[in-house]
């Protein structure tokens, strides 16, 4: 395994935005995550590969405790989430968790828009309902991300309505309204049709050049060279390599890093 | 057949039917608006992963299932004062009786209902930071209700019916002034084919409105 400190890792002055120490988390007695320590950097894009199965998404889940890790730490501005209980999983209070949440924001693969409600009001309900913000001020939030997403136009359309890119697009302001310091993604594009990968893609883009810190599982490899400042591969629950996108994606040490990138004979830079 | 129906002397009599009516009505509006809304907690009991208010929500549930409702309105009345020393009038055992009897049917069409949401929707909600009382209700409970419409219409119909059981305890709805109008009048034939169609009268419109309402929901989305 390669150090970890090596010096493609940029150095981490202020307490990390997000510190993740010895993180491991086991369902039952299969163990997904066997130790992870990641330190992220305000302003850090982390683009995190490894195949089906290696707990790439586990470790996202674990980050906002929709998992709660069986050990280990995370923290937020070097401030410690939860408390660890007995047997060493870290249990949050429901105040706490809320509160990370609205802090670190996730989009999932499978979208998720509350069907029930038109593009604009699933962009609300986080401000309005966990914010508590007045709905006139709600509105106006709502439609100025959906802009940002290039969705103005859909703002009154039930999502069903919406081909996957959009929906997608909407979950991205959904989870921006929230004005959350991390957004942590799963695999946003892969249950989109190959031609709706790209408008998600640009958005994201759009989203990196605003400084914004983001964890971004993915297979696009392609996309994660231009969008990543560090690129991870995770294999079996470890942190199998990491460093540049250069480093990693064009120059990988690891021997499993260089079989699995093999597999996507057809990607270009 | 040569009977000949004598209708009038009935409804003559239509005021004692209608203040009948009235606690009929009563009766399933109080067991009714409470089930739906005690259901849900038990409902909640039952679907969690803890296991005492898990177990103390299928005990309930199936204790209430599996008897007869009749038997559990003659206990209210008569052995629960027994127990606590509380005598509830005929009309509160008998409403408390059909309330926490439908309560027990709601509660499974509770737990369905939210059970048949996908679980990328509290996955959603709780990303975004909601509580799991706000997820309740303004992701799943919004979600799942039109789809629970068709059941809750079913129990609403059965405790319309369940209401005339309440004569045998001495409430003296719809049933038991028409039993009191048949012996008065020897005319248990007219009585009952005039009560008969009260009820029909009574249930129909809501089972058209539920109808009505479940298209509603149906083409809204979801
Ligand atoms: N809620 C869960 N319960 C049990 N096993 C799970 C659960 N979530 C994930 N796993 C298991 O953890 C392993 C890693 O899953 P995951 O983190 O989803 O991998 P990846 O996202 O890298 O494909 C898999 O073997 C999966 O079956
Ligand atoms: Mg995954």
């Amino acid at each position: 395994m390669v150090d970890v400190t090596s010096a493609s890792v940029p150095p981490v002055l202020a307490p990390p935005v997000l510190a993740v120490e010895g993180l491991h988390k086991s369902f039952g007695s299969n163990e997904v995550l066997k130790g992870i320590d990641l330190k992220v950097a305000a302003g850090e894009r982390i683009a995190i590969l490894g195949s089906s199965g290696s707990g790439k998404s586990t470790l996202l889940r674990c980050i906002n405790f929709m998992e709660t890790p069986s050990a280990g730490r995370i923290a937020l501005d070097g401030t410690s989430i939860g408390v660890e209980g007995r047997g060493g999983a870290i249990t949050a209070r429901s105040g706490e968790l809320r509160r990370l949440r609205t802090r670190v924001g996730m989009i999932f693969q499978q979208f998720n828009l509350f069907p029930h409600m038109t593009v604009l009001e699933n962009v609300m309900e986080g401000p309005v309902t966990v914010k508590g913000m007045n709905r006139k001020e709600a509105r106006a939030t709502a439609q100025d991300y959906l802009k940002r997403v290039g969705l103005s136009d859909k703002a009154e359309q039930y999502p069903q309505r919406l081909s996957g890119g959009q929906q997608q697009r909407v979950a991205i302001a959904r989870a921006l309204a929230m004005e959350p310091e991390i957004l942590l993604f799963d695999e946003p594009t892969s249950s989109l049709d190959p031609e709706l990968v790209g408008e998600v893609l640009d958005v994201i883009l759009g989203l990196s050049k605003e400084g914004r810190t983001m964890l971004l599982v993915t297979h696009e490899l392609g996309f994660a060279y231009h969008f990543a400042t560090r690129v991870l591969f995770l294999h079996e629950g470890r942190i199998h390599e990491q460093g540049t996108p250069d480093e990693v994606l064009k120059n990988p040490r690891e021997e499993r890093t260089q079989a699995f990138l093999r597999r996507f004979s057809a990607f270009h830079f | 057949m040569n009977y000949t129906f004598q209708f009038g002397e009935i409804l003559a009599n239509s005021d004692l039917l209608l203040r009948g009516l009235k606690l009929t009505i009563l009766l399933f509006a109080i067991a009714f608006s409470g089930a739906l809304v005690c259901g849900l907690f038990i409902g909640l009991a039952r679907g969690s992963a803890l296991r005492v208010p898990n177990l103390i929500a299928t005990a309930y549930i199936e204790i209430f299932r599996n008897t007869p409702v009749l038997v559990q309105l003659i206990w209210f009345y008569y052995a629960l004062p027994a127990l606590s020393g509380w005598q509830p009038s005929a009309f509160t055992a008998a409403a408390l009786g059909l309330f926490l009897n439908t309560s027990a049917y709601c509660a499974e069409i509770w737990r369905a209902g939210l059970q048949s949401l996908p679980a990328g929707q509290w996955e959603a909600g709780r990303a975004i930071g909601m509580s799991e009382w706000q997820l309740l209700r303004r992701v799943a409970v919004p979600q799942a209700f039109s789809r629970m419409v068709p059941a809750f219409t079913n129990r609403g119909v059965e405790l319309a019916k369940m209401t005339s059981i309440a004569s045998t305890i001495t409430v003296q709805e719809l049933m038991y002034e028409a039993k009191m109008l048949s012996t008065q009048t020897f005319l248990p034939l007219e009585t009952f084919t005039i009560v008969a169609v009260i009820y029909f009268v009574l249930i129909y419109p809501g089972t058209l409105a539920a109808y009505a309402l479940e298209r509603r929901l149906n083409s809204k989305g979801a």
